[in-house]
């Protein structure tokens, strides 16, 4: 019931505190009104209609920056070391 | 979009994270001697785990029990069936959100009533409810309040739209619930015993991290988490890091959509048109201040009180554990009727009803891992 939809803003109409959303090239009328004013190429996550929050891309780039770094030290937990190994200070 | 999803959904990386949370698990595990308990407390998190396989792949380390985390599921008996005396009333039509109308209440549920000629309609957002009442002004248009606190600031606006275009044929049976107090009812029951939550990632876009700052007296490490299956991974990642270290907290592992205030416009409106209050939750009894309620000046749009309900005398179907499930104390292949006599076919309890129901999920991605519990 929580599941939401990210989507593109792709147009907005203010004055009606509406916009149009694309996602994977669906289009979608929404609310705008639980997250005021949006911008054309912004990104929202969308719920019931309505968008609820914003997606701030720069935070999800900045995820997916760590990911690729771990995916760059693969091989550094080969080795599973057992208890009584002092806990590490990540 | 599909620029920046993909990555959260690349199988690489997803390599990598279970490769870490392994590693992870491992020690944690041989620390406690048993193996890692992990709750998630959303639906949606529950069918995304059990479609990527997550239980069966980390089962060995990791217990991921499923939670309270499905609002359809989560409504009692009596709500249920109040909502099948109001579909009952000649005039008025019952509007709700799709995942409502399969719940088996005490002897009927929505889709029965249906069958049997009551006029139910699904909406996928309450402002539809609201101009499918302005249209039809001969009927009365009551509409299903259920779930979180994701879908109250919609049905919140709802009901001030609906005040604004003066119509008198509009109503919300009101039966939202808040995740919070329930993660306290869990924590304060001693025969559950959880190492960490797995938290909302759209409960908590609306009442942001901070709203769960209670967890950290009870040093219960929490990720709050995103949907796709990184996301889901990243977040066992941070609460296994936080074990193996002993700093327990509430971290956000969704900063993407998550702030730690939350949305404040949302917060506004829910607090604008509700008020806290009571609420009976399916498996757990009367939660206080688990529910809402409607503020003094939209108590006009209470269905509850608008019309009257003949007294309800909730039946639990004998054998159904879908409560206990709820609280994490069996899981579903522990019911004896899971698979049995109960499934998506012919279900029995609402766990089974709903696709984010955990016996749902369970029957539909991961029947056949492990063994079933034995009950002799």
């Amino acid at each position: 019931m929580c599941l939401g939809i990210p989507g593109k803003i792709v147009a907005v109409s203010p004055e009606e505190h509406m916009a149009e959303i694309e996602t994977f090239g669906i289009r979608q009328r929404i609310s705008t009104l639980l997250v005021g004013e949006v911008a054309v190429g912004e990104y929202v996550m969308v719920h019931t209609g309505y968008a609820i929050e914003k997606v701030d891309v720069a935070e999800a780039l900045e995820r997916i920056r760590l990911w690729e770094e771990l995916l760059a030290h693969e091989g550094v937990f080969d080795e599973v070391p057992r208890s009584g190994d002092r806990p590490g200070t990540d | 979009m599909r620029e920046f999803l993909t990555k959260f959904r690349d199988p690489e990386i997803a390599r990598a994270l279970i490769k870490d949370v392994r590693h992870l698990a491992t020690r944690v595990a041989d620390r406690l001697g048993r193996r890692v308990v992990l709750m998630e407390v959303c639906g949606t998190h529950t069918v995304a785990i059990s479609r990527a396989g997550l239980r069966s792949l980390l089962g060995d380390l990791l217990d991921l029990r499923s939670g309270p985390g499905c609002p359809v599921c989560v409504t009692d008996y009596a709500d249920v069936d109040r909502m099948v005396a109001l579909a009952r009333l000649p005039g008025v039509t019952v509007g709700t959100f799709g995942d409502m109308v399969r719940v088996p209440g005490s002897d009927s549920s929505l889709e029965r009533e249906r069958a049997a000629g009551a006029d139910i309609r699904i909406f996928y957002s309450p402002a539809d409810a609201v101009a499918w009442a302005a249209a039809h002004p001969e009927r009365e248009l009551v509409f299903l309040g259920v779930g979180f606190e994701t879908t109250a600031p919609a049905v919140a606006l709802s009901i001030k739209e609906a005040g604004a275009r003066g119509l008198k044929n509009f109503s919300v049976y009101v039966n939202h619930k808040l995740v919070p107090p329930a993660l306290m009812a869990l924590l304060e029951d001693p025969e559950i015993k959880v190492d960490g939550f797995i938290l909302p990632g759209h409960v908590s876009a609306i009442i942001g991290r901070r709203a769960y700052s209670f967890l950290e007296a009870f040093r219960l490490p929490a990720a709050i988490t995103g949907f796709e299956t990184n996301d889901i991974l990243e977040g066992i990642r941070q609460i296994l890091k936080m074990m193996w270290g002993k700093e327990p907290r509430v971290v956000n592992g969704y900063t993407r959509v998550v702030r730690e205030e939350g949305n404040k416009i949302a917060q506004r409106e829910m607090a604008a048109v509700f008020r806290v209050g009571d609420a009976s939750w399916r498996g757990f009894g009367v939660i206080p201040g688990s529910g809402l309620t409607l503020a003094a000046p939209f108590a006009a749009f209470d269905a509850a009180a608008r019309f009257t309900l003949p007294p309800v005398v909730p039946r639990v179907p004998a054998g159904c554990a879908c409560g206990e499930i709820l609280k994490g104390k069996l899981t579903p292949k522990e019911c004896r009727l899971f698979a049995v006599a109960c499934n998506p076919t012919s279900p029995v309890g609402p766990c089974m009803v709903s696709s984010e129901g955990a016996c749902a999920a369970y029957y539909q991605f991961e029947r056949h891992y492990g063994e079933r519990a034995n009950h002799a």
